[in-house]
């Protein structure tokens, strides 16, 4: 049971880490952003690219996928993204599914269609005891980086100015523009922010999920579900979300094998049909 | 994604001065290569290209005394309808004598009905579910059955004491084919199956599952994954959980540690003994010497894995059938005469069964081990002249 609990946890954490971004520019310029998942595996690919291939450090590499999906990311932004924030969002959709389309091509064409070969650092594998269970290192990681994540993104949005100009922006566009906001160079900077978070998600996974160029298209579905549950445009939100779906999804496989892949999704109607608008619901949502 | 049609024509010149006395030498051999060029399958199309490419750069770029002509087409993955039309595109428009390729079943069904109507000799580079050779009799298969690779690793962990097995397999259709072929094997052999699991295509976190087992205890487990992203992901978990230290022994089909992927699987992969029907590692002279061409036209970072092998062999029983016949390309001619063919591959003697016009050949047991600094499949026991078990069965 509470090896479960720690697994399902874990799960949730990068679930979280690599959906947060999304939840951000989802719900600050309501733009349904399909290519998060695209980012995630630009991060895990620098990732792994610099480890195998420089022998870089695993915490420069992490650092390094950060830094590097935020700058696909921003210039994304300023040649598609920033034409279509007031777009149908049809065209949205279809720019950023496009925009998967291309990176999975993209991806496949300079690094072959399998996955890249990744190593965990060792002072990241197998298992340690504690209090009697045997806990795996890299997933303790991963919680300690989601907590710390959620920790900064908390303090990043609640006490300092950028944050309360993004905040802001969130609840009213036009207002935060009239009151001297930069609302054009601020979605600039949280969209790369965001993009820069799913890089560094995706360079976490590496370690348990086979990152490979279709991985956006099979795991849109697990971000959308994190945000949709969780309400876009918070922090919050999405996090409880996470949790909840890796607690959930991890229990149902271990308990429930036979149904345990479809009860996410009943958990997801269900929390719908409870909270239309999301765990934490934006403002002026609720 | 867009479908692509290239189409290279094997050095046509001065096709005439070759063989004069067949009459079919002035025309080329048009064969219709089916199989996925884009996607995230797309090593499957780049090994069976480098496997034909391979078999005509050795007979100069000839069939039977016939130049050839390969007409490729892209299907992006499993998708019988596309596969459909692609095949009746190929018949009517392209007029090809000879279907080939089809790496997903689904496909080669679809693609069997068609052959049927246009009476198209097909041979299968890839396709594993048992049924494709019976649904159409111009099918013939060159790679090998799920179920054919699943048996006998039940009937070798009996051999070597194993009395008990938990089974995890992928849930799909060759998941439950290696689910049912293992399970039947391993009991008729007095062994018993301890728990079944079958995980979603899509799994992102095996933990729970490898938990699952870890708490059931059993001797031994038995896994079958489509060769890509879930074995390894399933391996990581394995070994971070100390699976092994649990005294739990771990077996695979061969898809575990495919070649294509085994690099990039990594350690993970060490010591674990998988069932199946080529290694590139395979010492035999036939083989080193494919290997060596093979690493000489395409380089070493891709490994020839069983598709480009079995692309090879296919080429290389059309080019038997095709001399049996005298170069005639007719439907029935074709397939009466690849039927029973005997020849030495490069994974070791295969032949193509008379009645059922299936793989039959050896299927080995390998480990996995580090050799000169490269993970490979090093095959240390053998079951010979194994035919599939499903058709058997009946």
């Amino acid at each position: 049971m509470d090896i479960v609990l720690f697994d399902g946890v874990a799960y949730g954490m990068l679930l979280f880490l690599m959906a947060v971004g999304l939840s951000i520019t989802m719900g600050l310029m309501n733009f349904i952003n399909l290519a998060h998942g695209s980012f995630a595996v630009v991060g895990g690919y620098t990732a792994a690219v610099l480890m195998s291939r420089t022998g870089l450090g695993y915490a420069a590499a992490l650092a390094a996928s950060f830094v590097v999906a935020a700058l696909v990311g921003a210039v994304l932004e300023l040649v598609f993204y920033r034409r279509l924030y007031r777009a149908h969002p049809l065209d949205q959709v279809l720019l950023s599914i496009g925009a998967v389309f291309v990176s999975i091509a993209a991806l496949t064409y300079f690094f072959g269609p399998a996955m890249l070969p990744f190593h965990l650092p060792a002072a990241l594998q197998g298992q340690f005891d504690l209090a009697g269970l045997k806990l795996s290192r890299y997933r303790l990681f991963l919680i300690v980086c989601g907590v710390a994540v959620l920790t900064i993104l908390l303090l990043a949005m609640g006490r300092t100015r950028y944050g309360a100009m993004v905040r802001a922006a969130v609840d009213n566009q036009r207002v935060a523009g009239g009151t001297g906001i930069h609302v054009q160079r601020l979605f600039f900077l949280t969209f790369s922010l965001g993009c820069g978070l799913a890089g560094l998600g995706g360079a976490l996974s590496l370690g348990m999920l086979g990152l490979e160029p279709s991985f956006p298209l099979k795991y849109m579905v697990y971000f959308l579900i994190v945000v949709c549950v969780g309400g876009a445009g918070t922090i919050i939100g999405p996090f409880i979300a996470a949790l909840l779906v890796g607690i959930v999804d991890v229990a149902g496989k271990y308990y429930l094998p036979e149904a345990g892949a479809f009860l996410i999704y009943v958990f997801m109607i269900a929390m719908l049909l409870l909270r239309p608008n999301g765990i934490v619901p934006k403002k002026g949502l609720a | 994604m867009k479908l692509t049609k290239r189409s290279f024509s094997a050095t046509a010149i001065l096709a005439a001065l070759a063989c004069i006395s067949s009459s079919y030498a002035q025309e080329p051999l048009k064969i219709g290569l089916i199989g996925t060029y884009s996607g995230p399958y797309a090593d499957y199309g780049r090994q069976f290209d480098a496997g034909v490419g391979l078999y005509l750069k050795e007979h100069n770029g000839k069939i039977a005394g016939r130049t050839v002509e390969i007409i490729k087409k892209d299907t992006a993955g499993p998708a019988p309808d596309a596969s459909k039309r692609i095949a009746q595109e190929l018949v009517v428009r392209d007029k090809v004598q000879i279907l080939t390729g089809l790496d997903f079943s689904p496909n080669a069904y679809a693609v069997a009905a068609i052959a049927t109507q246009a009476k198209i000799p097909t041979v299968v580079m890839n396709a594993s579910s048992s049924a494709i050779t019976s649904s159409s009799p111009y099918v013939a298969r060159l790679s090998f059955t799920v179920q054919q690779v699943s048996d006998p690793m039940a009937r070798w962990m009996l051999k070597n004491g194993t009395k008990e097995a938990y089974v995890v397999v992928a849930d799909y259709a060759s998941g439950t084919d290696s689910l049912t072929a293992f399970k039947k094997a391993f009991e008729q052999g007095g062994g018993k199956v301890v728990g079944e699991l079958r995980t979603p295509m899509n799994n992102p976190d095996f933990s729970a599952y490898v938990q699952r087992i870890k708490d059931a205890k059993p001797q031994s487990v038995f896994f079958f994954f489509p060769s890509g992203v879930m074995p390894p992901a399933f391996l990581k978990v394995w070994k971070e959980r100390g699976m092994e230290e649990a005294g739990i022994k771990l077996y695979a089909t061969g898809e575990a540690t495919d070649d294509s992927y085994l690099e990039a699987t990594g350690d993970v992969a060490l010591g674990l003994i998988t069932s199946h029907h080529y290694s590139y590692a395979h010492p035999s002279a036939k083989n080193q010497k494919f290997v060596k061409d093979f690493e000489a036209q395409f380089g070493t970072a891709m490994r020839p894995s069983y598709f480009a092998v079995t692309a090879y062999d296919a080429m290389a029983a059309i080019d038997l059938a095709l001399k049996k016949t005298g170069g005639d390309a007719n439907g029935d001619k074709v397939m009466e005469a690849l039927k029973g063919l005997q020849f030495e591959s490069p994974r070791g003697p295969i032949e193509i069964d008379a009645a059922t016009r299936d793989i039959v050949q050896t299927v080995y047991v390998r480990k996995t081990e580090k050799v000169g600094g490269k993970l490979v499949n090093v095959e240390f026991d053998k079951f010979d002249r194994v035919k599939d078990p499903a058709k058997e069965a009946k």
